[in-house]
């Protein structure tokens, strides 16, 4: 198996090599046709991999199959863990990375940089790859910075727009805050276990629970609750949750092809399957999981009003991203971890669906991403609107589509929970049920319905986009509708995860939902008896369709009613405000007054020239002896010389 | 002939600079001159080459020793050797003065021959330095680094050139008379000058305080910490391109090495007493560089804040005492002295085609130089710590040994981490993306293949080390431990 899993994370790094080095050689096609041949079969194996653990039983594979170094008692090694959770993981990436490559044909047709994005792309999946692979903490961390430098240079992928530049930039330090934690985390494991193996950490976690550390004085905290919010910090830089999420919004300065593969399916899961990875240890750590499920019910309900305001289609789907990782990281929060990650499954096809059918909007009309100068779309781009109303219905959890079975499960192992803030949490992710369908319908009414207010010369040759861009569409929509509805049961309910993650006992709300399953048509049925997500979304829905197709003038007269409410969604809870004007420009201020104060003052001004100045009145004194700014000092020198030479020999 | 070779290869290494300033002499060319320069520190690359093929990295001693009576009335000789904290060192010596030749090539036009001979002279003196095993003979050739770093700098460097040269001198010599004040207190009171025997001899208590502060203040002026750093961004800022190099890339790590070879094995007990003092200064100099970058306008300036916060690295991880604390830290030394080697050659090659180091002077370069983009965006990201190259490493063991000792410094030094990524990625920003910003800018040529080569060399360095730094560790572990082992005798 091992040349298996070697295979698999070589070959997209194998082909983002040459599309890279040498693209001019190769020409397009040659690009494009290599690393799609190269991620194909990444996901051919993936899912050749997940068949054998799933369906074969294979045993879980863990080994190392590099030495990186080795110091002292540390060991720095490269190995995959390929379990359950891996082999879900590892599919799920290489089949929307292939999506994903496909679309990219049709989407950078007319750019400049079209090698060079496709091997940024397939080093992308090999980071990915390597990321959730990984069965060490050190090559975690190597494919978490990997991916946000791929990340980074996408999102600039456009470097001559100032805007893209920033907000590359904003990615990566914001990014950076989140790695510091993360680093933190690692450290204090190593320090704590002496080693960076997951499996050998994970049997010190009940050690560690019980040690207790005082970092603020007369506070005592146990060591591993430290260690989890540390970690959890880097999982809420990458993963998007506030106050760590400012920098996704931006990242849509990026091209959409990468909107939809980092920004939405597959890097900025990367936090939540972490968590769900690390989960022997959260589980002993009530305080941690009891922050994280804070956080991110307070990102799933904030981040999702904002994107009730967004003008911009993909901003509306990013934010609504950012809503969805809330979710996750509240599944993560309540011990519900494969709750969590059977959301980042769905989530990851209904998303990425969403985002190419944004690009393909943003294609057709050349690049106009204002929803304002959209609007009755659907009678030109038929393909686009159905997969596009799939996307939103499995987002929204339409009876039967994978959102649907995700959300309704999570949402009930939230309110089954026992830890700490889950109540909270709960009214959270339930009015977010509605806020989620509001904003979604909104979107939609609004691009393919309704009024024609597109540029008249754009109307004129508009229509469907090419097939390289809709049949990912429909190969994305396919399991958007159907995957919920047939794993549900055995990857939910059947034990499927029961290796990979660790739940005590008293947490376990998936399985006390599983006792109560008897099948997804059961569970649809009775959804309409139980379930009050169903009727809000509902709600949600005709809410939009009465303010954006029935009411249109509304939603501006309810704007300048709640203008307080509506300023403060415009500008995004003065989040970036706060950012900018005081976190950079106070570090630019502090850097600044420094180099002032600290260099040119205190040291060059006070200790150097201030020695000097009393050399100088020294040598008022032996005025008539020397002259001259250098041998004040040489002068000044050898009688210091004198002084200490005569003070060894006298001493000694 | 092949035992003359190959039982003196230190020597012939050593020899070899010297031997080419006088082959120089006589030629007048200026393309021979340049070649000849070239082909003579290539010829000691290839001997450094052999010499780690050599090397026995079990041995946790000294080896390749020669050693001849030099003054023996003051028991003075000239003894050389290896071990495995110096052949890291002197693998960098051999390696660096290439590619300041091939740097150098266009950009100094007058007096090259002078130029040439003194970069050969550097790299005699520090080979020297960095194998001697008497003391007196480090200390001599670690005067002997200052004298052409000096004419580098007034003769062929930027408009402050003068001002910037006498601080660096005046500071190398207070460093100076401090090394040679404490060198001359170990060996009155041992009564060798042998580096060995000075740390098996047993010092009087009330003198172990001062000696040990002479040697730490002059080492640590040279490496510079905090707040003994401030000729540094002159030093650096008005430097030619190939004494920048040559500056950070193997002068400031004589600092490093002085502690790894003096302080630590011969003042176990002061080493302790004084290590809080020092772990507090070098996170304080991490932080401190970073913000001092972060405010800098001028590139050269930012880079040689940039190495102020790594040397904080280097001591912070020397002084905590623990194999992975030291051969971070000496990995570190290496690798900073090839990323930021790189950074002063390429920052180097964008000054000599507009003449300008100011940030603002730029923007946009992607589009009309991308090979220079991506090179300097390689070398950013390596500068910062990227898991894969070089630095990470280092800084990673260093983080790990010190968290060993109180784990506050770990949380301080991660923030000089972060800080790294921001003005390295704010300068990038600001340098190679958006539009370009001046007329100048906007006409510039990409690297030509001289150019590309020069770096080249570095930056398989930099993701070779990263990927592979197996060897590199493997070679210093046992002189290392022995070093360590020794610390944690003191009770």
């Amino acid at each position: 198996m091992e040349g298996i899993y070697l295979t698999i994370v070589l070959c997209p790094l194998a082909a983002s090599i040459v599309a890279g080095l040498f693209g001019r050689q190769i020409g397009r096609a040659g690009a494009h046709s290599i690393t799609i041949a190269a991620v194909a079969v990444s996901f051919l194996l993936s899912a050749y991999v997940l068949k054998a653990i799933a369906v074969d039983g294979a045993a879980t594979y863990n080994a190392a199959v590099y030495r990186w170094a080795a110091v002292g008692a540390l060991t720095m090694e490269v190995g995959f863990l390929v379990d359950h959770l891996t082999a879900l993981m590892m599919t799920v990436v290489t089949f929307v990375s292939l999506c994903v490559h496909v679309y990219t044909i049709g989407y950078m047709h007319d750019d400049d940089g079209y090698q060079r994005f496709f091997s940024y792309i397939s080093l992308f999946t090999f980071a990915m790859l390597m990321l959730v692979m990984s069965n060490n903490f050190l090559q975690l961390f190597f494919g978490w910075e990997a991916v946000g430098v791929v990340s980074y240079l996408l999102i600039g992928f456009w470097y001559k727009r100032d805007t893209a530049i920033f907000a590359n930039m904003k990615a990566f330090l914001v990014n950076r805050v989140g790695d510091f934690g993360f680093l933190l985390g690692i450290a204090a494991l190593l320090m704590y276990t002496g080693s960076l193996d997951y499996v050998q950490v994970f049997g010190h976690a009940e050690r560690l629970s019980g040690e207790s550390i005082e970092i603020v004085s007369g506070m005592q905290w146990s060591a591993l609750t430290v260690a989890c919010i540390c970690l959890f910090v880097g999982a809420m830089g990458k993963s998007a949750q506030m106050p760590l999420h400012v920098w996704l919004p931006d990242s849509m300065e990026g091209p959409t092809p990468i909107s939809a593969l980092i920004h939405a399916a597959t890097m900025v899961t990367a936090g939540i399957f972490m968590v769900a990875r690390m989960s022997p240890l959260f589980e002993h750590s009530v305080t941690a999981l009891s922050v994280v499920i804070v956080i991110g019910a307070t990102t799933a309900f904030l981040t999702g009003l904002l994107g009730l305001v967004q003008n911009d289609i993909k901003r509306v789907v990013a934010y609504s991203t950012l809503s969805q990782l809330g979710y996750m990281t509240v599944a993560l929060g309540a011990s519900a971890y494969a709750a969590g990650i059977f959301h980042l499954a769905t989530h990851a096809f209904f998303k990425a669906l969403l985002f190419l059918a944004a690009g393909s909007v943003i294609i057709a009309l050349h690049h106009e991403q204002d929803m304002r100068n959209m609007g009755g779309l659907r009678k030109y781009m038929p393909i686009t609107y159905w997969t596009s109303l799939i996307g939103s219905l499995a987002l929204i959890g339409f009876p039967g589509f994978s959102g649907f079975f995700s959300k309704d499960i999570l949402i009930e192992a939230v309110h089954a929970s026992t830890t700490p803030g889950a109540h909270f949490a709960y009214w959270c992710v339930l009015i977010g049920v509605f806020v989620t369908a509001l904003y979604s319908f909104r979107m939609f009414f609004l691009v393919f319905h309704g009024e024609e207010r597109i540029d008249p010369h754009v109307k004129s040759h508009l229509h469907e986009s090419p097939w390289v861009v809709t049949v990912p569409l429909i190969a994305l929509a396919i399991p958007s509708i159907v995957i919920g509805w047939l794993t549900v049961g055995p990857v939910l309910f059947g034990g499927f995860f029961d290796e990979a993650i660790f739940v005590l006992e008293e947490h376990d709300v998936v399985g006390e939902l599983g006792a109560e399953f008897h099948g997804s048509l059961a569970f649809v049925t009775h959804a309409f008896v139980a379930s009050p997500a169903l009727y809000l979304a509902a709600a949600g829905v005709l809410v939009a369709w009465f303010l954006y197709m029935y009411r249109p003038g509304l939603p501006g007269q309810i704007s300048e009613k709640i203008d307080v409410i509506h300023r403060l969604l415009v500008n995004k809870y003065y989040f970036d405000w706060f950012n900018e004007n005081v976190l950079a420009r106070g570090t630019r201020c502090l850097g600044g007054g420094l180099s002032r104060f600290g260099d040119q003052m205190v040291i060059d001004g006070g200790i150097v020239n201030g020695s000097a100045r009393v050399v100088a009145l020294l040598s008022i004194v032996v005025r008539n002896l020397q002259s001259g700014y250098l041998y004040h000092y040489a002068f000044a020198m050898i009688i210091g010389l004198a002084a200490l030479i005569g003070w060894l020999v006298v001493e000694l | 002939m092949s035992a003359l070779f190959a039982d003196h290869l230190l020597s012939w290494m050593i020899a070899m600079p010297f031997l080419g300033m006088v082959a120089l002499a006589p030629v007048r060319d200026r393309v021979w001159v340049l070649s000849g320069t070239l082909a003579i520190t290539l010829i000691n690359v290839a001997l450094a080459l052999y010499l780690w093929s050599g090397f026995d990295p079990a041995n946790d001693g000294l080896q390749f020793v020669e050693r001849i009576e030099w003054m023996p009335t003051f028991g003075i000789d000239y003894a050389v050797g290896v071990d495995g904290v110096s052949l890291l060192l002197v693998l960098l010596t051999a390696f660096l003065p290439p590619l300041c030749v091939l740097g150098s090539w266009d950009s100094i036009t007058s007096r090259l021959k002078a130029f040439m001979m003194l970069i050969l002279l550097v790299q005699g003196a520090m080979m020297v330095v960095f194998t001697a095993l008497d003391a007196f003979l480090f200390f001599m050739l670690w005067e002997v680094t200052m004298i052409p770093m000096y004419f580098m700098i007034v003769l062929w460097g930027g408009p402050g050139r003068i001002a910037a040269g006498l601080k660096f001198v005046l500071y190398s010599l207070t460093g100076s008379l401090l090394l040679l004040v404490g060198i001359l207190g170990l060996s009155l009171q041992a009564g060798t000058f042998d580096i060995q025997s000075l740390a098996d001899h047993a010092y009087s208590q009330s003198s172990q305080f001062w000696i040990f502060l002479a040697l730490f203040l002059g080492f640590a002026i040279k490496l510079p910490m905090l707040p003994f750093h401030t000729w540094l961004p002159d030093a650096h800022s008005e430097a030619p391109t190939a004494g920048s190099v040559l500056l950070a890339g193997v002068l400031l790590k004589m600092g490093g090495y002085g502690f790894i070879r003096f302080c630590l094995p011969i003042f176990p007990e002061m080493a302790h007493t004084f290590a809080p003092y020092v772990l507090w200064l070098s996170v304080i100099g991490i932080l401190y560089g970073g913000y001092m970058a972060l405010a800098q306008s001028d590139l050269k300036r930012l880079v040689a804040y940039s190495s102020v916060s790594h040397m904080g690295f280097v001591t912070l991880g020397i002084f905590s005492f623990n194999n992975e604390g030291v051969e971070g830290a000496i990995l570190q030394m290496v690798t900073h002295g090839l990323t930021t080697g790189a950074m002063f050659l390429i920052v180097g090659q964008l000054y000599d085609r507009t003449h300008s180091r100011e940030i603002a002077d730029y923007g946009g370069l992607q589009q009309r130089m991308p090979r220079f983009v991506a090179i300097l965006s390689l070398f950013a990201v390596a500068s910062f710590g990227l898991p894969a190259t070089s630095n990470f490493i280092g800084e990673f063991l260093i983080l790990v040994g010190v968290s060993y000792e109180n784990f506050v410094f770990v949380v301080l030094a991660m923030g000089g981490i972060v800080l790294g990524a921001a003005y390295m990625l704010w300068m990038l920003q600001r340098v190679a993306f958006g539009q370009p910003r001046t007329e100048a800018a906007s006409k510039l040529t990409d690297l030509s293949v001289r150019e590309v080569l020069t770096v080249t060399p570095l930056a398989v360095a930099v993701i070779a080390v990263g990927v592979y730094p197996g060897p590199l560790l493997e070679a210093m572990d046992a002189s290392v431990t022995y070093v360590v082992e020794r610390l944690a005798t003191v009770p």
